[in-house]
């Protein structure tokens, strides 16, 4: 296996030129954290694009920051913190999930789209994404997007790379909108709602003017493994709602939210911080026995109805809800899950409600097999073919890595 | 002026076999043949462009839709979709070889879910009745174009509009979930739904804001938000455009994002005042509106924060809405820039770039020296908060030449917004007024990749021609393969 690094754009443009003409698709990597995410890429050699790494520009008060795709998260995420500045998609770390102790990057991120507990208020990754610098399979070197806020120029190309698993173009360089630090948080717990009864309880909350910023639930068996006393020690499940803003503002609200729903704990910043990054990182399912993780994203008032449809053929399955029920992880037993993972049965639940189920931790082998992202109609597919034929007709750029064969 | 495609002769020659052909799909009134008809449909909003559609269509199902793009298809005859036409850059421009599909007649509310926070509705229904419907619930839908009475939520889908709260809120693209999208061959196909994300590319992502050039919407599911429970305005008078600049820039540093952040300079203050009397500091060379939202407790908070920071940055006069009805007057003047404005000349162009905020104080300098070589004056309206522009250029069609000047003022202006940093449109599209700087922004690669895009969905380049691009799209030439080889000085790459 050749390992290609490219330490400017030009030398990654040859690069993939090469590949292209050559016929040798290209694993892109860049930290490697997420290399396990996704159908296992086969490819002989990779573009190891690490060295794309810094911050290029960043200006707190436009709320703009330009970075090199492959600028690690930690050195962008501590660059914000000094400017009371975060990205408000509240990106989650998934390296625990994943096994893996590699850095994750901003390309990373932004390639597979991943969000966290935010995501419900603020948007998704893809919504903070602005602009960025690439190479297509095709060994093209093209932008699109801007470097400000608002911008609708041409079509939003970043949408398209957002969550293309790098199967369209190598990104180089990536442009964000920014967001300000909230200047504090709290966080109210519910103990012991059933699912039936913590769903709906979270959409109301959703419905009210009060800005809920994080809506989570973790039954019972999620909660105990909590590493924030308040939700281990609970009777039942855990149910947990944030709010986010200026003090006096976040006081109000905590105290109207709990005239509507009932007292339980409130957790202060600090503990409200530690329950929203453990459930970002889905710690509290990542168990120890053989298990695959999935993460549906049902419509959400009809979560606690899929899962127990799931749950009446697969008796082992371990939930947690985010996303006010519009994110569902379920934790499977592999020997129960059976031979295609568990996807038959999750996919027919989620067939009948709307939405989609990927498979995110799996073996390899069961990775390569079973569809990992949900299939889509014959009409869509064909359309997604087309996309990837016109960007990447040479299938160089992670093939295999969203679907079998290209 | 733009100069649209040649019109395909053939397909000209062959028009009453075409109106059949569509009478036969949709019967009765929905196909509108007469010319005195068809010239309501002649333009959008951006009025100096005019061409007569070869037919208008007023489908009213999808099944319609689809057999029509289905025989056009077949047949290769261009469509240009068509909400309530407030286009501001031409999108909407027929052709005169191409069938106008209009989806005024897709009006209905199909479903409230209160429980999903969306709503489900077809294209043709306005912006604001969205909020309308959802209103008894406490619930609104948060983009809010100026247009937002007329303009259809296909439309806004199509431009990706914005409003003045879209700083807080998001543009059209963060408040959409879900379509049901005819393809041009006739394809039905529903992108999102009521559930979060996309699992595969973002292909609703990609459609919306594509002009319509990707496919006709055809169902819309929508977010819908409870409505904060207060918001109050600031009215803020400054001595210099450079002084509200830094307001603007350390209230957000400070990390306030207001609900809604608006700047007039002095033109357009005098010319909103006199429209509607909201009380506007006449004085002041620029004036900023800052409404801030939420609970009481939070909006006296900023509102303070707010009053601190202009005051440091040498505000005039800054007077906080005391009433619901204070609130409205002082945003009425600006909600009424636009006709105001035109109550100031015959006509005026309306222009949209973005540009960094920083570069607010350069832009309007430089504006300053361009209306003095164009002999045309400038009243700017300002989405503060995110940087877009709105100068309106006063000009009237009547004099020889002056639309030509109000043009070449515009194009200058656009050029500038992208030298500073910025792009050629904010909130109201390339259409077919940017069509030809794209090039300003974007080099040919760049221009191949959207292309590239446009002829996944619509290889024939069918839909909305002549739109957004300054060539016509060549998706076989784009679609051939090209091996660069032996250009990879490969014995000197490292590796392991
Ligand atoms: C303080 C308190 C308040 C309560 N308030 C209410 C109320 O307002 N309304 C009401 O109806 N009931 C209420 N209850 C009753 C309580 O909800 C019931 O005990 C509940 O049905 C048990 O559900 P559980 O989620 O705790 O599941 P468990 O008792 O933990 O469920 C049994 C087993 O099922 C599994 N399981 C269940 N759901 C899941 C899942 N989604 N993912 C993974 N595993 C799962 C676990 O493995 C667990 O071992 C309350 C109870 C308490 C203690
Ligand atoms: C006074 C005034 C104020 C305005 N203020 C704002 C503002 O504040 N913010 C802002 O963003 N814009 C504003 N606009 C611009 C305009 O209102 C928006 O672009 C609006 O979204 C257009 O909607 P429409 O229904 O009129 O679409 P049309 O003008 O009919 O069409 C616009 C584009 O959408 C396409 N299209 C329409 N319907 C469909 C469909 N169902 N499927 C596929 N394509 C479709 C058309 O082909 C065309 O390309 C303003 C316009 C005016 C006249």
């Amino acid at each position: 296996m050749i390992v290609l690094r490219p330490s400017n754009d030009a030398e990654a443009q040859d690069m993939i030129g090469w590949a292209m003409a050559e016929n040798h698709p290209l694993e892109i990597v860049a930290g490697g954290s997420k290399r396990a995410l996704g159908r296992p890429p086969r490819t002989d050699h990779q573009l190891d694009v690490s060295r794309l790494s810094g911050i290029v520009d960043y200006e707190p008060a436009e709320l703009v920051m330009t970075a090199r795709a492959a600028t690690p998260m930690a050195d962008i995420q501590r660059q914000l913190a000094d400017q009371q500045q975060m990205l408000a998609f509240e990106p989650p770390d998934w390296r625990k999930l994943l096994a893996s102790n590699a850095e994750p990057t901003l390309g990373g991120v932004l390639a597979c789209n991943l969000s966290g507990p935010r995501r419900l208020r603020a948007g998704a990754a893809r919504d903070f994404f602005l602009g960025f610098a690439a190479i297509n399979g095709r060994g093209d070197a093209w932008k699109a997007g801007g470097k400000v806020v608002k911008n609708v120029t041409g079509y939003d190309m970043c949408k398209l790379q957002a969550g293309a698993f790098g199967t369209l173009s190598l990104l180089t360089e990536v442009t964000l909108k920014v967001m300000p630090k909230p200047e504090t948080s709290c966080t109210l717990l519910l103990h012991g709602l059933a699912d039936d009864i913590a769903i709906p309880t979270m959409l109301r909350a959703l419905n009210t003017p009060h800005e809920v910023s994080g809506a989570a639930h973790l039954p019972s068996p999620a909660a105990r493994r909590s590493s924030v006393d308040a939700v281990a020690n609970g009777l039942g499940g855990a149910t947990a709602l944030r709010l986010e803003g200026p003090p006096p503002s976040v006081i109000y609200r905590a105290a109207e939210l709990e005239k509507l729903l009932g007292h339980g704990d409130r957790l202060d910043a600090a503990a409200s911080e530690r329950l929203w990054t453990e459930i970002a990182s889905v710690e509290s399912l990542v168990a120890g026995r053989e298990r695959y993780l999935w993460r549906l994203c049902p419509t959400p008032a009809r979560a606690g109805a899929v899962v127990q449809a799931i749950r009446a053929r697969l008796a082992s399955a371990d939930a947690l809800f985010d996303w006010g029920g519009g994110l569902v992880w379920l934790n499977l037993d592999a020997e129960d899950a059976g031979p295609d993972g568990g996807a038959a049965i999750i996919r027919a639940a989620m067939g009948q409600i709307g939405g989609h189920a990927m498979l995110v931790v799996a073996p390899e082998a069961l990775r390569a097999t079973t569809p990992v992202f949900e299939p889509a109609s014959a009409t869509i597919d064909a359309l997604q073919c087309r996309i990837k034929q016109g960007f990447d007709p040479g299938g160089i750029l992670n093939p295999g890595r969203m679907w079998e064969g290209r | 002026m733009i100069r649209m495609p040649a019109p395909d002769e053939a397909v000209l020659a062959r028009r009453s076999e075409i109106v059949d052909a569509l009478r036969r799909i949709v019967p009765g009134e929905g196909v509108i043949d007469s010319a005195s008809e068809r010239r309501a449909f002649e333009c959008d909003g951006l009025t100096a462009y005019r061409q007569l559609p070869m037919v208008v269509v007023l489908p009213e199902t999808t099944a319609q839709v689809s057999e029509i793009l289905r025989y056009c298809h077949a047949n290769r005859i261009k469509v240009v979709p068509r909400g309530a036409g407030t286009s501001l850059s031409g999108g909407a421009l027929p052709l005169q070889d191409g069938i106008l599909l209009g989806l005024g007649k897709f009006k209905r509310i199909l479903e409230i879910d209160v429980e999903n926070r969306c709503i489900v509705v077809q294209p043709g229904v306005t912006n604001l009745g969205i909020s309308q419907a959802v209103q008894a619930q406490g619930l609104y839908y948060a983009p809010d174009p100026s247009s937002q009475i007329a303009c259809t939520i296909g439309g806004n889908v199509a431009e990706n509009s914005g409003g003045v709260h879209c700083l807080k809120y998001g543009l059209t693209t963060n408040n959409v979930l879900g379509v049901e999208l005819v393809m041009m061959d006739g394809e039905i196909i529903r992108l999102g739904g009521k559930h979060f994300d996309a699992s595969g590319y973002d292909l609703l992502g990609v459609l919306v804001g594509s002009e319509g050039m990707l496919g006709v919407v055809t169902e819309v599911t929508v977010r819908i938000l409870p409505k904060p429970p207060g918001a109050r305005a600031l009215m803020i008078g400054f001595a210099t455009i450079e002084g509200a600049g830094h307001c603007v820039a350390e209230v957000i540093a400070t990390g306030i994002i207001p609900g809604g952040m608006e700047m007039m300079d002095h033109l357009a203050i005098e010319a909103a005042e006199a429209f509607v009397h909201a009380g506007y500091p006449l004085d002041a060379a620029a004036l900023l509106i800052i409404e801030l939202d939420g609970c009481a407790a939070e909006i006296d908070h900023l509102i303070a924060a707010v009053e601190a920071i202009a005051s440091r940055h040498g505000a005039t006069s800054c007077r906080a809405s005391q009433s619901e009805a204070e609130r409205l007057l002082f945003w009425a003047g600006r909600k009424a820039a636009f006709p105001a404005v035109g109550r100031l000349s015959p006509d005026y162009y309306c222009m949209d770039g973005t540009i960094p905020r920083r570069q607010i104080g350069t832009v309007l300098q430089r504006m300053e020296e361009m209306e003095a070589k164009y002999k045309l004056r400038v009243a700017n309206v300002f989405h503060a908060g995110d940087g877009n522009l709105h100068p309106l250029i006063l000009y009237d069609a009547n004099r020889p030449g002056e639309l030509q000047r109000a043009e070449d003022f515009g194009n200058d202006i656009l050029r500038l917004c992208v030298e500073v940093g910025g792009v050629l449109t904010g909130e109201h599209g390339v259409g077919v007024e940017k069509r030809d700087l794209m090039g300003t922004m974007f080099n040919d690669s760049d221009l191949d990749q959207q292309t590239r895009l446009k002829c996944a969905f619509d290889s024939e380049s069918l839909l909305n021609p002549g739109k957004v691009f300054p060539q016509l799209c060549r998706c076989a030439e784009l679609g051939r393969v090209h091996v660069h080889a032996g250009n990879l000085r490969f014995p000197d790459l490292p590796r392991f």
